[in-house]
């Protein structure tokens, strides 16, 4: 799960990682508000969405003035940004985060993940702050340094400091930046973070060392146990149908296609994309149903691809372990009568009780197409909806 | 032969009062695996009745504890079926009792806490599998975990998975071809886990009755590619592959906590180009993950052998 750059800068601040003073707006008067609270000479005008890129695409602005606070708030807010990140279609700006200026000597980078190939949490580090990551360690991977984390003992201080001349720190900020680097790997393993990114992390012309930007994501399966950062999920920046869909624990994903998939299995439902793709087919969604899956889930699953107003047809895939074909064929055609079946369906059906299912579907009295493998559902729905 | 279990294979069930472990208790038992007890903390003393389809009534001593049950039954593996909240615990338990196997099917445990798991597991004898797997089968023998028993078919294919229903596409593809499987693995879906491809590649080359395998993947991570230079090093019997998600978007974790392309890695594009320059044959589609290990059998003259049913 995302949250702003404004929240993540909180829940640091609670474990005394070192960040500029701001606040956020959700009005112009409101960020007139804050910057008048703050009364620092210079004032940074900040767009709050879930994505990287903002000052480039004209989010981020540096006012001089109330005056300027007032314009650039107005520029801003309701503004669609468009970046590398947001897609084509950007987003719109809803919230400003006002924040105290900083007089910025140097920028660097620090990062902390989960590493997969030897399980552990690794916290990393570059000279190269205020780009990319992925850039850097494209063009200069020399430049970025690791320190793997221990799970036993946690980051030690010897860890932190060590890092921290690595990237070359002033030595008389070195244990400040050891400090700020303690403190976030706390933060990170105490909420279950998945990465912690600050890009940049700035040492100032007062000898601070501090996170000018903050961008936090959270594993979606300890979020059962963080509540108050569950509190800070924005519906705002989220797919609706995604909202749905979690709602009823159906794993979904919005892709740009015209083909709804129904699959049970995340590995079955991706391979259900690439080979509708490859027969010349654009998948609309990711859909898996999950093993345990009712007839109302089903159902639902269904409805929600149904609402999708670019879906030309639907592609029903399942391989019953646990999840058994008349299930399924149950909840298909409940939702297809309790909303009409508009659309071409092809159903194929494989694994427990597939004789019974498939009968049901038959005996329905829908229009559904039967399939009998993976390769011929997706070549009928392909065609039946070109 | 066969990898990890067999028929002498005796299991216990963590979380055996739960709906779905008695249901997959049932399941093991139908099939003929050696379930013989479970735990459930506070449930120690009783018994679990399990009516199976051939008329006949197992009937399960549970335990509070997982020393117990191994103490009482000689179990050397055991299978996980806990909440999310519970797994990790669940699974350091079942180390600490020594057991050879633990296989953790429970999809959701949070990141953190299994590398907590895995620093546990250093230097313990204990090989976890999963977790989010749906779990190990050697075709008429033994059967650990969620898989449709009746797809499988004893013979000589090794099969080893990121993904549940995808395996048993595969396995379905073989099946209904007349080749066998020795085992399927399923290491799971998520990023941190106990088992990876070059464990059970490893356990398949060491195998005499391995001949051939099938290794299915998927977006995120660099599994994959570990897995394909260490083939091109070290195996001695062909590998064939297939990775889902080429269609999937960058940054969107696919279902599966592991299938995510972060940072520009872990797509499906690179998985497929390494194995491919590491000599393995990616099947183009999922419905050719069979007919391309045929394939390759033809080739290199073993079809005929692998082929055990008719």
């Amino acid at each position: 799960m995302n949250i702003h750059e404004y929240q993540g800068k909180e829940v640091l601040k609670q474990y005394g990682v070192s960040v500029p003073e701001g606040k956020v707006a959700f009005t112009v008067d409101e960020a007139v508000e804050a910057a008048k609270a703050l009364g620092t000479s210079v004032v940074v005008v900040k767009a709050q969405i879930h994505a990287g890129g903002r000052g480039k695409a004209g989010g981020v602005k540096v006012a001089k003035s109330l005056d300027e606070v007032k314009a650039y708030a107005s520029e801003i807010l309701g503004k669609t940004l468009v970046t590398h990140q947001t897609g084509p279609e950007g987003k719109e700006v809803k919230r400003l985060l006002i924040e105290q200026g900083c007089d910025i000597k140097k920028e660097y980078y620090v990062g902390v993940v989960v590493d997969r190939a030897t399980g552990r949490v690794v916290l990393m580090a570059s000279e190269e702050g205020g780009t990319e990551i992925e850039e850097v360690a494209a063009h200069s991977p020399e430049k970025i340094f690791k320190e793997i984390v221990d799970p036993a003992i946690g980051l030690q201080p010897f860890q932190a400091k060590r890092l921290a001349f690595n990237i070359n720190i002033p030595k008389e900020l070195v244990n400040k930046a050891a400090s700020f680097m303690i403190a976030l790997y706390t933060a990170f393993v105490d909420k279950d973070c998945s990465i912690a990114e600050i890009n940049p992390l700035v040492v100032t012309g007062d000898g601070n060392v501090m996170a000018l930007d903050a961008k936090l994501n959270f594993d979606s399966n300890a979020l059962y146990r963080h509540a108050d950062i569950l509190a800070l999920r924005d519906l705002d920046e989220e797919d609706e149908k995604e909202i749905q869909a979690s709602k009823f624990d159906l794993s979904y994903i919005a892709l740009d296609g015209n083909i709804g998939c129904m699959v049970n299995g995340a590995g079955l439902a991706m391979a259900t994309m690439d080979i509708i793709k490859y027969y010349g087919g654009d998948p609309a969604n990711f859909l898996d149903v999950g093993g345990g899956a009712t007839k109302e889930k089903v159902t639902e699953a269904f409805k929600i691809i149904l609402s999708d107003e670019k879906v030309k047809g639907i592609f029903v895939n399942i391989f019953g372990g646990i999840m058994r074909c008349d299930v399924i064929a149950d909840g298909v055609i409940a939702a297809a009568k309790e909303l009409g079946l508009d659309r071409p369906l092809v159903v194929r059906l494989e694994g427990t009780n597939v004789e019974l299912g498939k009968k049901m579907l038959n005996e329905s009295g829908l229009n559904i197409v039967a399939a009998d493998s993976m390769a011929d559902g997706a070549q009928k729905i392909v065609a039946l909806v070109k | 032969m066969s990898i990890l279990i067999n028929k002498d294979t005796k299991v216990i069930t963590q979380g055996i009062t739960g709906k779905t472990a008695l249901f997959h208790a049932k399941g093991a038992l139908d099939y003929g695996t050696q379930m013989v007890g479970g735990t459930s903390p506070g449930k120690g003393g009783t018994t679990v009745e399990i009516a199976l389809e051939n008329g006949t009534t197992a009937s399960l001593p549970v335990f509070n504890t997982v020393s117990e049950a191994v103490a009482v039954t000689g179990a050397t593996a055991s299978v996980i079926y806990v909440p999310p909240a519970f797994a990790a615990d669940a699974i350091l338990e079942a180390v600490d009792a020594e057991l050879d196997l633990v296989i953790c099917i429970t999809e959701g445990i949070p990141v953190l806490d299994m590398v907590k798991v895995q620093r546990y597991l250093e230097g313990k004898k204990t090989r976890l599998i999963g977790p989010n797997c749906p779990g190990v089968i050697t075709p008429d023998e033994c059967k650990i975990g969620i898989m449709p028993g009746y797809i499988h078919t004893k013979g000589h294919v090794g099969v080893v998975s990121r993904s549940g229903t995808l395996t048993y596409e595969a396995v379905h593809q073989l099946t209904t071809r007349g080749i066998g499987q020795s085992s399927a693995v399923g290491i799971g879906g998520d990023p941190v886990k106990g088992t990876e491809f070059i464990d059970v590649l490893s356990m398949f080359n060491e195998d005499p009755d391995t001949y051939a395998v099938i290794m299915i993947g998927e977006i995120g991570g660099t599994a994959e590619e570990e897995a394909a230079e260490w083939i091109k090093a070290n195996m001695k019997k062909p590998v064939v592959g297939f990775i889902g998600g080429a269609t999937a978007p960058a940054g969107k974790r696919m279902g599966h906590a592991g299938a995510i392309i972060s940072g520009g890695k872990g797509t499906a594009a690179e998985k497929i180009s390494t194995l491919e320059a590491c000599g393995i044959k990616v099947a183009p589609t999922p419905s050719e993950m069979g007919s391309t290990l045929v394939s390759v059998l033809e080739e290199q003259g073993l079809l005929e052998k692998c082929i055990t049913r008719k």
